[in-house]
C-alpha cells in the first residue's frame, strides 16, 4: 500500500502559494473541501484562480476567500448567492469565466483522463462559442473545449483509506470524483478515516491512485442552502 | 388565462410512461406535482441524481441530499447517485426523454435564452447551455409576456442565447404551441383565451390551423 495519509491540515495544503490555479469540489455548499478552504483562507495566500461549480455564500465556502480578496478569477457556471462576489465582479476586481455545468465538468475528467480536448455541443451558437474551434459531427455544430490545468485539487469524500480510496455519499460526489487526478496534486478530505481494508473495494468511487494526500477533517459543518420540508400529513 | 401552476399541470400531460424526465428551476419544478400517479417516470436532477422524491419531513434533511437548486430532497426507491460527469453524460448523451425549462425569450425558430440580461448581475447559465444542446424534446414552461406586456415568443431573440434551434414546444399561460419551419403553431388555447388574445400577445410568426381546440386539464 502506498500510503497517502497526512497527519495535519498544514501538511495537506504544504506547496500552496499565491497565483496558483485550484479546482475545489462541491455543489453549492454541497460537498464542499470545507477544511481546506479555511486553511486556505487562514494562509492568506494570493490572486488564486478557482475552478468550482459555484462560488459559495458570503460567510462560506469559497465566499471566505472572496472576503479576503484572496481570488483573483472564478471559473464556474453559476455564481448566484454571494453579495461580496457580486460587489467584486461588478467593480471589476474579480474576473469570472462561466462554463456550462456539464462542459466545466468535463473539463475536470478530461484533464483526469489525459484528453487534452473535446467536442460538445453545449454552448454552439452562443457567447460561450466566441474564439473557439467549431466542428460538424454528423449534422450538428460543436464547439471544441480544452482540459483544465491546475496545481491543486481540493475535494471532499464521506470515506477513505490511507490507500487515498474514496466513497462519496449522496449528492456531495458532484465534480469531487472528476476533479482527483485532474491537477498536480489532489487532495482529499474525509469525514471519515478508516483503516485499510474497511472499505470493499467494489464499493470504492475513486481510487487511491488520483489522491496524492488524503487527511481526516478536524470539523465538517455542512450547511445547507435550502433547507425544504414538507409537513406531516 | 393559466396560472403557473396550470401551466404545469398542462406540461404533466407531455410527461408519458417510462420517461426519464429533467425539470429546471420555477415553474418546470412544480410539473412533478401534477404527474399521474399511475405512470412511472424518473426525474433527473443535474447535480446527481435519478430518482428524486419529495421534499423530506421536517428533522430529516439531509445536507448530503440535494437537487439543483440547492434544496433538500428525498429519493425514490430504485434511486441513484452518479458524478456530474455521468450526470451530464445521461443528457448529452440523449438518455433523459424529456427536458422542461423556463425561458425569458424564444424565437420562431427554437432558439432560447434565459440565463444573461446585458448589464444587471449575470448568475451563469449552470447546466442550461448543456440541456438545450443536446435534449431532442424540449418544453419550455413560462409567461407569455415580460413584465412590460411585451411578447416572449419572438421572431429573433434580443437576448444573449442559451441554445439555437433546439425549442419543440411551448406552454404558456394562453395557449401552447409547437415551433416547426420557423413559426410557431398554435395547438391549444388556455381555457378562457381567444385566438384573438393570442395574435395580439404573440410577436413571432404564428400559424393557425382550423378550429383551435380549448386545452383539456
Amino acid at each position: 500500500m502506498i500510503n497517502k495519509k497526512v497527519d495535519s491540515i498544514e501538511e495537506a495544503l504544504k506547496g500552496v502559494s499565491d497565483h496558483m490555479t485550484f479546482m475545489l469540489g462541491g455543489f453549492g455548499l454541497c460537498g464542499i473541501p470545507e477544511n481546506a478552504i479555511a486553511e486556505l483562507a487562514r494562509k492568506g495566500i494570493k490572486n488564486l484562480t478557482c475552478i468550482s461549480n459555484n462560488a459559495g455564500v458570503d460567510d462560506f465556502g469559497l465566499g471566505l476567500l472572496l472576503q479576503n480578496k484572496q481570488i483573483k478569477k472564478m471559473i464556474s457556471s453559476y455564481v448566484g448567492e454571494n453579495d461580496e462576489f457580486e460587489r467584486q465582479m461588478l467593480s471589476g476586481e474579480l474576473e469570472v469565466e462561466l462554463t456550462p455545468q456539464g462542459t466545466l465538468a468535463e473539463k475536470c475528467r478530461a484533464a483526469q483522463a489525459g484528453f487534452p480536448a473535446f467536442y460538445t455541443p453545449a454552448g454552439y451558437g452562443t457567447e460561450v462559442a466566441e474564439g473557439k474551434e467549431t466542428r460538424d459531427f454528423n449534422g450538428k455544430m460543436h464547439v471544441l473545449e480544452l482540459a483544465y490545468k491546475a496545481d491543486f485539487a481540493f475535494v471532499k469524500a464521506w470515506k477513505g483509506d490511507e490507500a487515498g480510496n474514496l466513497i462519496f455519499k449522496g449528492t456531495a460526489r458532484n465534480f469531487n470524483p472528476l476533479m482527483c487526478g485532474a491537477a498536480t496534486i489532489t487532495v482529499a478530505e474525509v469525514e471519515e478515516l478508516v483503516p485499510l481494508g474497511v472499505l470493499d473495494p467494489n464499493h470504492i468511487h475513486t481510487p487511491g491512485i488520483f489522491v496524492q494526500r488524503i487527511f481526516q477533517g478536524e470539523k465538517f459543518e455542512k450547511r445547507i442552502e435550502q433547507r425544504t420540508v414538507r409537513q406531516r400529513s | 388565462m393559466l396560472d403557473k401552476n396550470g401551466i404545469a399541470k398542462r406540461i404533466a400531460k407531455e410527461v408519458k410512461n417510462g420517461y426519464y424526465v429533467n425539470l429546471g428551476i420555477g415553474i418546470p419544478t412544480l410539473v412533478a406535482n401534477f404527474v399521474r400517479d399511475d405512470i412511472e417516470v424518473e426525474f433527473q436532477s443535474e447535480n446527481g441524481v435519478l430518482g428524486m422524491g419529495q421534499f423530506p419531513f421536517e428533522g430529516e434533511e439531509d445536507a448530503d441530499i440535494i437537487n439543483a437548486g440547492k434544496q433538500t430532497i428525498t429519493t425514490m426507491p430504485g434511486a441513484s447517485f452518479f458524478d456530474s460527469a455521468t450526470s451530464f453524460s445521461m443528457i448529452r448523451g440523449k438518455h433523459v426523454h424529456l427536458t422542461i425549462l423556463g425561458a425569458m425569450e424564444v424565437s420562431e425558430n427554437g432558439d432560447i435564452a434565459n440565463w444573461k440580461i446585458p448589464g444587471k448581475m449575470v448568475k451563469g447559465m449552470g447546466g442550461a447551455m448543456d440541456l438545450v444542446a443536446s435534449a431532442e424534446n424540449i418544453i419550455v414552461a413560462m409567461m407569455h409576456t415580460n413584465k412590460r406586456g411585451e411578447s416572449k415568443l419572438l421572431k429573433r431573440c434580443s437576448l444573449p442565447l442559451t441554445g439555437v434551434g433546439c425549442v419543440t414546444k411551448v406552454v404558456t399561460n394562453l395557449a401552447v404551441f409547437e415551433i416547426k419551419n420557423n413559426q410557431f403553431y398554435l395547438l391549444e388555447r388556455a381555457p378562457g383565451v381567444s385566438v384573438e388574445e393570442i395574435k395580439n400577445a404573440t410577436e413571432g410568426t404564428l400559424v393557425i390551423e382550423g378550429e383551435i381546440p380549448e386545452m383539456n386539464l
